[in-house]
């Protein structure tokens, strides 16, 4: 209830600030402008929405299989540890900023190079979550799966993986958390369509009640994303809060 | 639920047995006796996990002579399976289906066996501490391994607990070749056959004491208390 009251009260500070200093509506419009354009362009707003959507989806779901499967790799053979672990390290040293323009370059204005730049920026804390998680079993498990004349294999998918998935499950959320951050720098370098396309149209037609509005959606959509992901957690990875 | 085929003994000879830099045991000669519980008493840190591991081929350079069935402190249940698949847990790891459908009915038993019978589909996270160790006791016997060995089991449970999963190991253990470790005299008087105490940098064990009477024993029995007397004369170090 307060951090409501709070935004309410910062809402009310805004739209009174604007009305006192007369700033025009095209440099700060007040909340009030923003929620009507909310309302009359809710068919525009939603058609873009759901581009977006799609994109901040299907790019999540394409970098935690593209990040679990890195990960499983990874804790599975030391040699693809030890010359392809390091890389993957480096390659966040790139701001995604920078790669943004060269995978519009080659993907397009379409959805395929934001999916992939939303794949791109999630699949690297899935990478390390999860591999962390799989390094670090309880080790009486695998004593005991070992007693048991369990096969290396047998070990990695029956008790390693199981056993990192509420580490998985955290670094989905983070993924889910960040994803939208790659689908809009994307469609912010180039696109035809999208939240991010069009603030990016809107604030150069002078409409800046309109690109306000689709910044609230943008945050409506991100919530959304994480709760989703959240809840899709805690059904999938039960056992995370009593974990050994 | 005894277990059907002659257990063998299980030997050791002439083994030496380090744990990261420390020599645990030098030469160390020992033999358990076939279809029997052998209690190993010692103080903490004088290396009885350290054999029992050595014993399961989990130290390095130390291959296991024969298939056993590992019971450690912890119950390591996994908590994403349920009761009944944690006890069936063998059989899944090794995947041979027809195994596993043909231990199913053998897993209920041992589980009816434990008391857990209406409990088989909850998940670990559901069960007391006391059940948590009963099924444990019950995916130890279901890998059906004529050779069973035991890391302190019912360290972690409360007294009367301890009692009552004591007598119930005493008796599913029948006719198996069992190594049970603990650090309690009345523990080894109640469940062994015969009883080692281990002592000393590096260990060497003490003649096996074999108590009259059938196990498990009645913890209460008077004629146990002289036993128990010298028992812990030996773990401090004042055998006669």
């Amino acid at each position: 209830m307060r951090p409501l009251i709070t935004a309410v009260g910062l809402l009310l500070g805004w739209e009174a600030l604007v009305w006192v200093s007369g700033v025009p509506s095209y440099i700060l419009p007040p909340p009030s402008r923003v929620l009507a354009v909310l309302v009359e362009r809710s068919d525009l707003l939603l058609g873009e929405a759901v581009w977006t959507a799609t994109e901040m989806i299907v790019g999540l779901l394409l970098g935690l299989v593209l990040g679990a499967t890195l990960a499983i790799v990874f804790a599975a053979s030391a040699g693809w540890r030890r010359w392809a672990l390091p890389l993957v390290i480096v390659s966040q040293a790139i701001p995604v900023i920078a790669i943004a323009p060269l995978l519009v370059l080659w993907l397009g204005y379409g959805m395929a190079s934001k999916v992939a730049m939303a794949a791109l920026v999630i699949f690297f804390p899935v990478v390390s979550a999860l591999y962390d998680g799989l390094r670090r079993t309880n080790e009486g498990w695998v004593d005991l799966a070992r007693t048991m004349d369990a096969s290396p294999r047998a070990v990695l998918l029956q008790i390693r993986l199981p056993a990192a998935l509420p580490a998985f499950a955290s670094g989905a959320r983070i993924a889910a958390a960040v994803a939208p951050i790659g689908a809009v720098i994307g469609e912010w370098v180039g696109a035809s369509a999208g939240l991010g396309y069009l603030m990016t149209l809107s604030l150069a037609r002078g409409q800046t009640a309109l690109a306000f509005a689709a910044l609230v959606v943008l945050c409506l959509l991100g919530l959304a994303l994480y709760y989703a992901t959240d809840w899709a957690a805690r059904v999938f990875v039960p056992w995370q809060s009593q974990g050994e | 639920m005894t277990y059907l085929s002659a257990a063998p003994p299980l030997l050791v000879r002439d083994a030496r047995i380090a744990f990261g830099d420390r020599l645990v045991a030098r030469d160390l000669t020992l033999e358990f006796p076939a279809g029997r519980t052998t209690c190993l008493l010692g103080r903490s840190g004088v290396g009885k996990t350290s054999l029992l591991r050595w014993l399961a081929g989990l130290l390095p350079e130390a291959p296991r002579a024969q298939p056993v069935a590992y019971m450690a402190q912890s119950d390591l249940l996994l908590p994403w399976l349920s009761v009944l698949d944690n006890v069936l847990l063998g059989y899944r790891l090794r995947g041979d289906r027809t195994a596993l459908a043909s231990a199913e009915e053998r897993a209920r038993t041992l589980l009816d066996a434990v008391g857990l019978a209406d409990r088989l589909d909850d998940r670990p996270g559901q069960l007391s501490g006391g059940m948590r160790q009963r099924a444990a006791l019950a995916r130890t016997l279901c890998e059906d391994r004529p050779v069973v060995l035991m890391d302190e089991p019912f360290a972690h449970l409360d007294a009367v607990t301890r009692l009552e999963l004591q007598d119930l190991a005493a008796r599913l253990l029948a006719g198996r070749t069992a190594v049970l470790v603990t650090h309690d005299p009345l523990e080894a008087l109640c469940v062994g056959h015969q009883i080692r105490v281990l002592s000393g940098t590096p260990f060497i064990a003490g003649p096996a004491i074999e108590p009259a009477g059938v196990v498990p024993r009645d913890p209460a029995d008077p004629a146990l208390l002289g036993l128990h007397a010298r028992l812990v004369a030996e773990l401090r170090g004042l055998a006669p």
